[in-house]
């Protein structure tokens, strides 16, 4: 068999080197998030066996709650991935390439969550195949399932296709790791040599799913957006509510980036691999994103409330002085004002500074989901003043909420330990000394991660 | 083609709640626990909302009764992923208890919050367990009208569609054409103060029909587009 070719890559040795060993920390942190995890399971399966979904706080007209909070909330986290590889990919942005596998590792992971929430969502989750033997194409609901899917999908191919020529590198140079995780690595490599036409191909499949991708992260927020934004009900008929939800995705996602990045930077020791540099374009990225998002907010709701129709005004009542105004001050505050100032003024060249306002920004978009779907319910169109909602979340709502969270963290920190999270390939320098000359092996350097041949900036 | 339509007219209305009673045994809809009921999750296919005027001492309330409105442009069937409601060509929304999957799409979706979720399985004490309407709409991968409900589907009001089908077959078994006027909903049946009408509103001679015509009649949150077929007559 052909020595197979690497691209060399000074930082080899640090990347693969959380992949030698599973430590008693790791043990540790993963035990005690599959104990989260098991909860709730646990408390899933008391719910579709036992009490069905009386053991929320849902009622009527509150038939939406945490859990399509939580589905909202990862497809958008989910958005992370595919902004960072997919886009700024198309756009040629050559900074993007160390924290692409990082970035979409996300992605992959939240999605699952994402599908499980409306599972969970379910009153009859038994009958969910009814979806496909009786599905209507003219309900929301059937465009979600089919962006969903979809994305889910080729996020697996974009991933696992990025990640072909590490693993093929883990196959070669991890001759010390267990006997099945190498064995694991030649089967997931499919026999990848590193040759010019492999590489040559790789890219041109990997740009072509990158405009592809594009499209669809732009659609499927929109499209999760329109399960509220098509039916009639005031606070969520707006037009506006498909770019806001897509905005809010990518903010979200970006942050979530930052908090992954800066994690793996401390626990791995990637400080040379990971530079401060990468937060400082993530942060011209954020302020963006802050900004676009009061640039929504204020087109929303300076509409709903000039326009001031009765029943849009009773669900924004409700949430700047009603039951809800809590929430919606402090997303203003967690969201948009602390994180603003800090992106500004305290997160130039300082991590702890960007780690702590993308760690707000999460939890308010978070609550921004919460804010946008349950106040539209608790006001209805027809007599609000008698069949007007309240909603209290149980126990078994939050349980699973902390699972599908944990279950998060967890699938991300064992992969972290068995996957190379930095792309090898893509950040990769130049020729091995001494193969320039081998056809077979490798690619033009110029040619390694950009587009089109184009260099990034 | 039939268009069935009913006609409630308010200043008729004693706000008994018959209606609602009457539509509860007929329906088999299934009480719910003092528990269930104080955090918003009682049924009522048909319920008589009070409006209460605080400020002039509760003196002269009035009450709206309401029932499904079987709307002509229905938001509910238009959302719904799996066809379990649908409307059949004489304008009566379904509702298919054997194929809804219990997302509540059509819940949220419905400006009139005429459907209820089983959140509970649904139960009886022992003398009214023993009394349940034993009337079926079923067939293959169908499950309609008053039978009772797994937990975790949604149901509403069908202006009693068993009745109908009942009332088709006597018409068959007597040899005779079916009449528009040989059915009625129970709600419409039992009302005290005969403030209720029903029949084809697409008969220009039929009772709704001259009824809809009236300067007292309106429909509920009109504004929305759906085309309510329960008409109300207003009071005064």
């Amino acid at each position: 068999m052909n020595k197979t070719w690497h691209p060399k890559n000074e930082q080899r040795n640090v990347v693969l080197k959380p992949i030698h060993k599973v430590t008693i920390t790791d043990i540790l942190i993963w035990g005690f998030l599959a104990a989260v995890v098991l909860a709730g399971l646990f408390a899933w399966a008391r719910q579709f066996f036992v009490t069905g979904l009386s053991a929320t706080g849902l009622n009527r007209p509150v038939y939406w709650g945490l859990y399509i909070t939580n589905f909202v909330f990862f497809i958008g986290l989910a958005h992370s991935g595919t902004f960072i590889s997919a886009i700024l990919r198309i756009a040629g942005q050559g900074w993007r390439k160390p924290l692409t596998r990082a970035a979409e590792a996300i992605t992959l992971f939240s999605l699952p969550f994402g599908v499980t929430s409306i599972l969970i969502d379910m009153g009859r989750p038994d009958r969910a195949l009814n979806i496909f033997f009786f599905g209507r194409f003219q309900s929301p609901l059937l465009w979600d399932i089919t962006a969903v899917s979809l994305y889910l999908f080729s996020s697996v191919v974009f991933f696992y296709l990025s990640l072909l020529p590490d693993l093929a590198l883990c196959r070669d140079q991890l001759t010390d790791v267990p006997a099945w995780q190498h064995r694991m690595y030649e089967i997931l490599a499919l026999g990848w040599e590193g040759n010019h036409g492999q590489f040559e191909r790789l890219e041109r499949a990997l740009d072509g799913m990158a405009v592809f991708m594009t499209m669809l992260v732009v659609t499927v927020h929109t499209v999760v957006s329109w399960v509220f934004g098509m039916t009639i009900q005031p606070g969520w008929h707006t037009a506006l509510i498909g770019p806001f939800f897509l905005l809010g995705a990518i903010f979200s996602g970006t942050a979530a980036v930052v908090i992954v990045l800066a994690i793996l930077r401390k626990v791995y020791h990637m400080e040379e691999t990971l530079p401060v540099s990468l937060f400082n374009s993530l942060r011209k990225l954020l302020i963006t994103f802050t900004l676009g998002w009061l640039y929504m907010m204020i087109a929303e709701n300076m509409t709903t409330s000039y326009g001031n129709l009765p029943d849009e005004m009773r669900v924004l009542g409700q949430k700047t002085g009603g039951d809800f105004a809590i929430f919606f001050w402090a997303m203003w505050v967690l969201v948009f004002f602390v994180p603003l100032l800090i992106f500004i003024f305290k997160g130039k060249n300082n991590i702890g500074w960007m780690v702590t306002a993308a760690i707000l920004v999460n939890i308010g978009m978070w609550i921004e989901r919460f804010i946008v779907i349950v106040p539209t319910e608790t006001r209805p169109r027809l007599l609000y003043e008698i069949t007007k909602g309240v909603y209290h979340p149980t126990l078994t709502e939050w349980v699973i909420t902390a699972a599908l969270f944990a279950g998060l963290f967890l699938l991300y920190a064992m992969f972290t330990r068995f996957f190379p999270i930095i792309p090898l390939w893509e950040t990769g320098e130049s020729l091995e000394v001494g193969e320039s000359r081998n056809e077979n092996a490798g690619f033009l350097p110029q040619q390694l991660g950009d587009t089109s041949g184009m260099k990034g900036k | 083609m039939t268009q069935w339509s009913m006609v409630i007219d308010l200043d008729k209305c004693v706000a008994c709640q018959g209606c609602s009673i009457a539509c509860r045994f007929e329906n088999n809809t299934a009480p719910a626990t003092p528990e269930q009921a104080a955090i918003g999750r009682s049924m009522f296919w048909n319920e008589v909302f009070p409006m209460l005027d605080e400020a002039n001492d509760y003196a002269q309330p009035r009450y709206i009764p309401r029932p499904c409105m079987h709307c002509e442009n229905p938001p509910c069937i238009k959302v719904c992923p799996v066809g379990a409601t649908y409307q059949d060509e004489e304008g009566i929304v379904h509702q298919n208890y054997a194929r809804c999957i219990g997302c509540r799409l059509c819940t949220v979706g419905c400006p009139y919050t005429v459907r209820y979720f089983n959140w509970t399985q649904a139960e009886w004490e022992t003398p009214l367990a023993e009394h349940l309407n034993p009337d079926r709409v079923e067939s293959s991968g169908l499950l309609e009208g008053p039978a009772p409900r797994p937990r975790g589907v949604v149901e509403k009001c069908t202006y009693c569609i068993h009745r109908l089908q009942k009332a088709r077959a006597q018409a068959v078994a007597e040899g005779r054409d079916f009449r528009a006027d040989d059915y009625v909903p129970a709600c419409v049946q039992t009302c005290t103060g005969k403030a209720r009408f029903f029949g084809d509103l697409d008969d220009p001679n039929s009772t709704v029909s001259q009824f809809s015509k009236k300067r007292r009649a309106f429909r509920l949150l009109e504004e929305t587009g759906a085309k309510p077929k329960t008409i109300y007559l207003q009071e005064g």
